[in-house]
């Protein structure tokens, strides 16, 4: 193993720059698929005429894709239809679109999660739909999605190295152009990809268990409170 | 817009993508749910050493990029000069990376399973692997089919890492149309339909699965 050649000065900074991409990359399609996600999440779960029923036919059918043949279609079908991204932005659509439909489907099960009690009572001591869907079905559903969503969010960081198949300049990219200057590369550098990935991915995954145990400190105070509440679950589910 | 004379004229292609998808997804199913049921059993095993090895595992795995896994079959072994051709280091590749994901799983449905089960099995004379394999797999092999038919919907659709490999899959017989055709709307259109005809059936399976398990509980 040499690892003195493969771990140049020259050979870093380029894999770096790599990891840097990929950073960007995933931080741009978190942002747009968690928005994305969220308001798809919520038409769907609201049952609006039509548009849940349109919005929930194109989520079914994202899901249900590999996201490898979103990133080449993005990147060499839609210019034959007079669509044409650059390589980051194609591989922003691609990964938005899947990852959203992921994420809608997370808050739209989160939100069918909330005990149908909480809701009428919400209706029945006067709340309009939209003040308990924005009172009491959000703030409940949105807390429990946080697990779920973080782990979503380490998948997407993952999936980035797809992007790889459009040529994508990102860590995947770099670390085999690396490689490919000498067999012996191969495994001081995917080491070197395989950490920090792991890094940033394990990372988010403590903060996601940290989360989960916050909500479990918070839940049970209140659920105290909410004696009447309570008992009605308790007497739903036995 | 769509071509359907680009599905009539390359069936043949299509249809062998298919069969190899199908082919990687069923061996990446079978290898990950033998080698996910060991971790699962490492995990809670009563060896420190065994926990160790099957934390390190699934944590190392879950977090890194299935693309980097197949790296590690594709080139990593050519160093010790095993050539692996991209249908084989794809499939492995799934079968390790699925198996992080299913040994978690198992690892939840086998904790899921009261103590006192195993106390009561062991009291009764049976040995811990007995206890194991009779008392608390069956029990857990319930409450871990939901979660491991999801892990099956995406094994299907990661399965197209082998594309990037030239193994034979739906993914490389969609680029080699499109290299015939010029007709990449149409093609990769054609290609999404075919991993649908997999990916739905086993999506709807997933859904009525996770709702009798959610109202037997």
């Amino acid at each position: 193993m040499d690892f003195g050649g493969a771990y140049s000065w020259h050979n870093l900074r380029f894999i770096l720059e790599g990891f840097g991409y990929t950073l960007k990359l995933a931080f741009v399609a978190i942002i747009l698929s968690f928005v994305l996600g969220v308001a798809s999440g919520v038409i769907r779960y609201a049952r609006i005429p039509v548009l849940s029923a349109i919005v929930g036919a194109i989520v079914e059918t994202l899901r249900n894709l590999p996201l490898l043949l979103l990133i080449l279609f993005a990147y060499i079908a839609l210019p034959q239809m007079g669509i044409k991204l650059s390589i980051f932005w194609a591989s922003v659509l691609a990964l938005t679109a899947f990852e959203a439909a992921m994420i809608s489907e997370i808050v739209r099960s989160g939100l069918a999660s909330v005990h149908k009690g909480l809701i009428e009572a919400a209706r029945s001591s006067g709340l309009t739909y939209i003040q308990t869907l924005r009172h009491i079905i959000l703030p409940i559903g949105l807390r429990r999605m946080v697990p779920p969503t973080v782990s979503q969010f380490i998948s997407l960081l993952k999936d980035t190295s797809l992007a790889v198949i459009i040529s994508a300049p990102e860590l995947m990219h770099n670390v085999g152009i690396v490689r490919g200057q000498q067999e012996s590369y191969f495994f001081p550098v995917i080491f070197l990809a395989a950490l920090l990935y792991f890094l940033v991915n394990y990372g988010l995954s403590l903060l996601s268990k940290r989360l989960e145990v916050n909500e479990g400190a918070r839940r049970k105070p209140t659920g105290k409170k909410a004696g009447p509440g309570a008992g009605t679950k308790a007497a739903a589910e036995a | 817009m769509l071509d359907f004379s680009v599905l009539t004229n390359n069936i043949d292609d299509y249809l062998e993508g298919f069969k190899y998808t199908i082919y990687a997804s069923l061996l990446g199913l079978a290898g990950s749910f033998v080698l996910g049921t060991l971790i699962a059993v490492f995990r809670i095993s009563p060896f420190a050493a065994l926990r160790g090895f099957g934390t390190a595992y699934v944590e190392f795995f879950r977090n890194i990029p299935l693309l980097l896994v197949v790296f590690l079959f594709y080139y990593g072994l050519s160093s010790f000069g095993l050539q692996l051709d991209g249908f084989t280091s794809g499939t492995l590749g799934l079968m390790v990376y699925t198996s992080s994901f299913i040994a978690e799983a198992i690892r939840a449905g086998i904790q899921s399973v009261p103590a006192g089960q195993m106390e009561a099995a062991r009291s009764t004379g049976l040995t811990y692997v007995q206890a194991m394999r009779f008392i608390i797999l069956p029990q857990a092999v319930r409450i871990v089919i939901p979660p491991i038919s999801n892990q099956f919907l995406n094994l299907v659709k990661n399965s197209s890492i082998l594309g990037v490999f030239a193994g034979l899959d739906l993914m490389y017989f969609g680029d080699q149309v499109n290299l015939d055709t010029y007709d990449a709307v149409s093609t990769y259109l054609f290609v999404g339909m075919f991993y649908l005809i997999l990916t739905f059936p086993l999506a709807y399976a997933t859904r009525v699965l996770e709702r009798r398990m959610a109202n037997a509980a």
